[in-house]
């Protein structure tokens, strides 16, 4: 079984002005998301309350969640803890009410399901945690990109490959993040790692496209450019396919079985990798051949060679 | 010819052996099971065990076994609910005998164990329990080293009768908070004298001194290494308090640790009481040092139940004797300003300062009592919730005991040893004494709690989600490189295996996003070989011999194995050390499977292949 039986022709090159823009629009429209609809940003950042109560028989959960979002708590997720005695639910911060006020109201709830229900704890998880994660979120991007640049650029020898692939690497998480926002699913500690793991996927490819240019380049070093790019990205074109096949298996794997926790993981992980796909093929090698890529820049000393050729 | 060396192959079979026997005990499972200690921490004896085996099956509550291990009692349950119903049976009958906690115990065979072979500890999401985060107030730690200092410099002052305008705490050199005291001497004051009174109470900290139209100003300013050593102390100071608390909660492997700059996690696998758990953690202690009254014997105090006036009666917790200490306090545990573990010429010691006020108090006394005892109490006040008469009935419980008693060997002030004790004691008393002394503030800014169900849903829908996933993989490769597919596959379950040995090896603990980060693993390890693979077709399709497609397949793929890998892995690393908590526990193994798919991939694989067609003379086609 093959994807493609034959060597792929495909003229990246020639249209990459038309990626560029779509590009353009897809990270516009992901911004525009973001500061319109912004994230729905889970219990991890915001800060948020839990409750526990005990029940004098089994509690049903159903009937409590009916009771709870009746009473006024949206987005409340409940379940049980030690016994089916022991509910806990959990809710969104609710800034304007004193944790005492919240108490009576969810008491008051959870009486109607059964008159013995008492509240046995309340808490408060304050949104500094978040605060702080976000500065961490932020270093640790910035430190994978940096040295993610000096790697490329000292592999490579080159700062343009280096800056195509960062620039690659950002388009992804963007779209991602646009993602989020438009669904507005559940943006959780586990999406940030998606996220963080999906520069890593992206640059992958990218980078098995570089090494494929390198080859090209070392084995003729006076095709025009645009031409060994094109070369590259073909050749390497099935592996790129191939592989992204076999991690969508295991991701939709985790989306569908993985349960609640992992769902905005593995969404921000399909959504990455497709977006990952798109830029390694379209963006990453495009951005190099615009900055003025040729075969001198990765092999300096064909610089020397040809001068010495020179009569 | 294809050919390989043959260490190689000693190598990877080496590797493989080692990896399946470090991931066996994970095979097993765990039984969730209760383990039950005394509260004062002596043994559990087998004889105890068949008291509580005899209660559960008089209440008719199943369960698979019961033995004693190091010191506690374990009852295995074969299921949840059964551990549940045994809990809340053994809480009811037992509470006063025993500190009951829910655990997982693996299930491994006692001949792995004999091995010193565990597997990997499951994380809070998927075996239940308690996490609460809290947040120490470092700010007002070095606040009060702060006003320490200028209590003692304005006491010296007084002492040295150097008049004083004004003394304040003030921030310079852009500091956000207060790191200078700042004394405005009076316009008649002399500058000498103060700065030999001021000499000894401010050592250590950076002085100016300027002269102005009103009076002489002098800074003491504490330098920033000081500060980030009074914060450091504060923050290991409550560590060591929340874990020796977490400690007597009986719980299995409770774990408390630094996270970031000013945080403090603390993990209790198994816990599901949250009130309870947090008023234990939060009590307070304090300490006192008293005089022994060595005119009275405490053994006849303690008999007639006749206290001398003015004593008071205690137990020595470390010798289990009675103690007549004198009610007058000498010192407390406020004053304390340090307690560290040091050696004195009798062995390790205890090395404690005080602050001045404490130390001219203990000036005075030593000075009048060498040769007699003095007593250390502490003082631990917590909150206890019972159930009387069906009702929850909240209390205030304060405890009084003697951890230290010994001979004052001369006089001594703000600065002095405490000798005469093994290194364990010394490390001990040294733990309870700064947990005694000024403890910084901390706040709980997050809690978390999992239901043991929760936990075994979780754990249930990772193990499907990775079977289902790699069934898929494992297919479908097959399906596309035909019997390289099928190389491929003993490859990606060797990566499992190398992998999970690994974890296990690190004893790092298994969370949700770690079974992510295997799963995904899985579909990542796949792309080495199909670089590899889509090389050799490549070369194939040139029309090269198959021998010949094999070898420059594996030899052209290896620099884009290798770069495209250690770019992922830069990111995995920046992870791992940014991350906390669940985003580390999934950078851990997304590191690690590209180290394991790095070694299969290009070792692993590339044996197979040669031993599959290396000895073959002529190959009329590959199949891939």
């Amino acid at each position: 079984m093959e994807f493609f039986s034959h060597q792929t022709n495909f003229q990246f090159m020639a249209t990459r002005k038309v990626w560029f823009g779509l590009s353009i629009v897809l990270m516009i429209a992901s911004f525009v998301l973001l500061f319109t609809r912004g994230l729905n940003l889970a219990i991890d950042f915001t800060g948020g309350v839990t409750v526990q109560a005990t029940f004098p028989t089994s509690a049903d959960l159903s009937a409590v969640r009916q009771k709870v979002a009746a009473a006024g708590f949206s987005d409340a997720v409940v379940e049980y803890v030690g016994t089916s005695r022991t509910i806990a639910v959990r809710l969104p911060p609710e800034p304007h009410q004193t944790s005492t006020q919240l108490r009576t109201r969810m008491e008051n709830a959870l009486k109607q399901v059964n008159s013995g229900a008492t509240v046995q704890s309340l808490s408060v998880v304050g949104p500094q945690v978040g605060s702080q994660l976000e500065k961490s979120a932020g270093w640790a991007l910035a430190f994978t990109l940096l040295f993610i640049f000096l790697y490329i650029a000292w592999r490579f020898h080159t700062w343009r490959l280096s800056l195509g692939a960062i620039l690659a690497v950002l388009h992804d998480p963007i779209l991602v993040l646009g993602f989020f926002a438009l669904t507005q699913i559940s943006f959780d500690l586990n999406v940030v790692a998606a996220v963080l793991a999906v520069i890593g996927y992206s640059l992958n490819d990218t980078v098995v496209v570089f090494d494929r240019i390198r080859e090209r380049f070392e084995g003729n070093r006076r095709l025009a450019p645009n031409v060994v790019l094109d070369q590259a990205i073909n050749q390497t074109l099935s592996r790129t396919i191939m592989t992204k096949v076999v991690t969508s298996i295991v991701v939709v794997a985790l989306l569908v079985l993985g349960g609640p926790v992992l769902r905005g993981f593995s969404a921000a992980l399909l959504i990455g990798i497709l977006a990952g796909t798109y830029s390694s093929i379209y963006i990453s090698s495009a951005i190099a051949l615009e900055c003025g890529l040729t075969a001198e820049h990765i092999f300096p000393s064909a610089r020397k060679a040809a001068a010495d050729e020179l009569p | 010819m294809l050919e390989y060396a043959r260490w190689k192959y000693f190598l990877i079979a080496a590797v493989l052996a080692l990896g399946l026997l470090f991931a066996l005990p994970n095979v097993f499972g765990q039984d969730p099971a209760l383990q039950l200690a005394h509260a004062d921490h002596s043994a559990v004896t087998s004889a105890e065990t068949h008291v509580v085996t005899s209660f559960l099956q008089q209440r008719k509550i199943p369960f698979r076994r019961a033995y004693v291990q190091n010191g506690r009692l374990i009852v295995r349950f074969a299921n949840v609910p059964d551990q549940l119903r045994g809990s809340d049976a053994i809480d009811g009958q037992f509470k006063k005998q025993y500190i009951s906690a829910k655990t997982l115990v693996p299930r491994t065979p006692g001949w792995l164990r004999a091995l010193g072979l565990k597997p990997m500890p499951l994380g809070l999401d998927l075996s239940g329990g308690l996490d609460l985060l809290y947040q120490v107030d470092i700010k007002s730690a070095v606040r009060q080293i702060l006003q320490t200092y200028t209590q003692d410099a304005s006491r010296a002052l007084a002492d040295a009768k150097v008049p004083v305008a004004g003394i304040a705490d003030v921030a310079i050199d852009g500091s956000a908070l207060p790191n200078t005291i700042q004394i405005t001497l009076a316009p008649n004051a002399n500058l000498a004298t103060a700065q030999r009174a001021l000499a000894d109470p401010l050592r250590g900290l950076t002085i100016n001194t300027s002269t102005g139209s009103g009076g002489a100003l002098i800074q003491a300013t504490m330098p920033a290494a000081k500060i980030l050593a009074r914060e450091n102390y504060a923050i290991e100071q409550n560590i060591s308090i929340l874990r020796n608390r977490a400690n007597q909660l009986g719980v299995s492997e409770p774990k408390v640790e630094r996270q970031g700059n000013d945080r403090i996690d603390v993990q209790l696998p198994g816990v599901q009481n949250m009130a309870e758990v947090k008023h234990l953690l939060g009590q307070t202690a304090t300490l006192e040092f008293h005089l022994n009254d060595m005119e009275n014997n405490a053994f006849e105090a303690q008999q007639s139940g006749n206290v001398p006036l003015g004593d008071k009666l205690y137990t020595d917790t470390s010798m289990g004797i009675p103690v007549l200490l004198k009610r007058e306090v000498i010192a407390t545990g406020d004053q304390l300003t340090n307690a560290t573990v040091g050696q004195s010429q009798q062995g390790p010691a205890v090395n404690i300062t005080l602050d001045s006020r404490a130390g001219e108090s203990m000036l005075r006394t030593t000075k009048q009592n060498v040769g007699k005892q003095m007593g250390v109490v502490l003082i631990t006040k917590h909150t206890e919730t019972r159930k009387v008469d069906g009702k929850q009935v909240t209390r205030q419980v304060t405890t009084e005991k003697v951890i230290n008693d010994a001979t004052i060997d001369g006089v001594f002030a703000d600065r002095f040893q405490i000798s005469g004790l093994t290194l364990g004691e010394a490390q001990d008393l040294a733990i309870l004494l700064r947990s005694g002394s000024f403890v910084t503030p901390i706040s709980l800014v997050s809690e978390n709690i999992i239901g043991p169900s929760l936990g075994a849903a979780n754990i249930h829908m990772g193990m499907m989600a990775l079977i289902i996933g790699m069934a898929g993989v494992l297919m479908f490769m097959a399906l596309y490189y035909k019997v390289f597919g099928l190389v491929a596959d003993a490859v990606l379950v060797a990566n499992v295996v190398l992998l999970t040995a690994l974890l296990s090896m690190m004893h790092a603990s298994l969370s949700l996003p770690g079974i992510a980060g295997i799963i995904l693993t899985v579909g990542i390890a796949v792309d080495a070989n199909v670089l590899i693979y889509e090389r050799i077709r490549e070369e194939l399709r040139k029309g090269v011999t198959p021998q010949a497609a094999i070898r420059a397949g594996f030899e052209k793929a290896f620099s884009a194995i290798a770069d495209s890998n250690v770019t992922t892995a830069i990111a995995g690393l920046v992870l791992w050390i940014f991350g906390t908590g669940a985003i580390r526990g999934f950078a851990v193994v997304l590191t690690l499977g590209i180290a394991t798919s790095m070694f299969t991939s290009l070792m692993g694989s590339r044996a197979v292949v040669t031993l599959m067609y290396g000895g073959r003379r002529k190959i009329a086609r590959l199949h891939i």
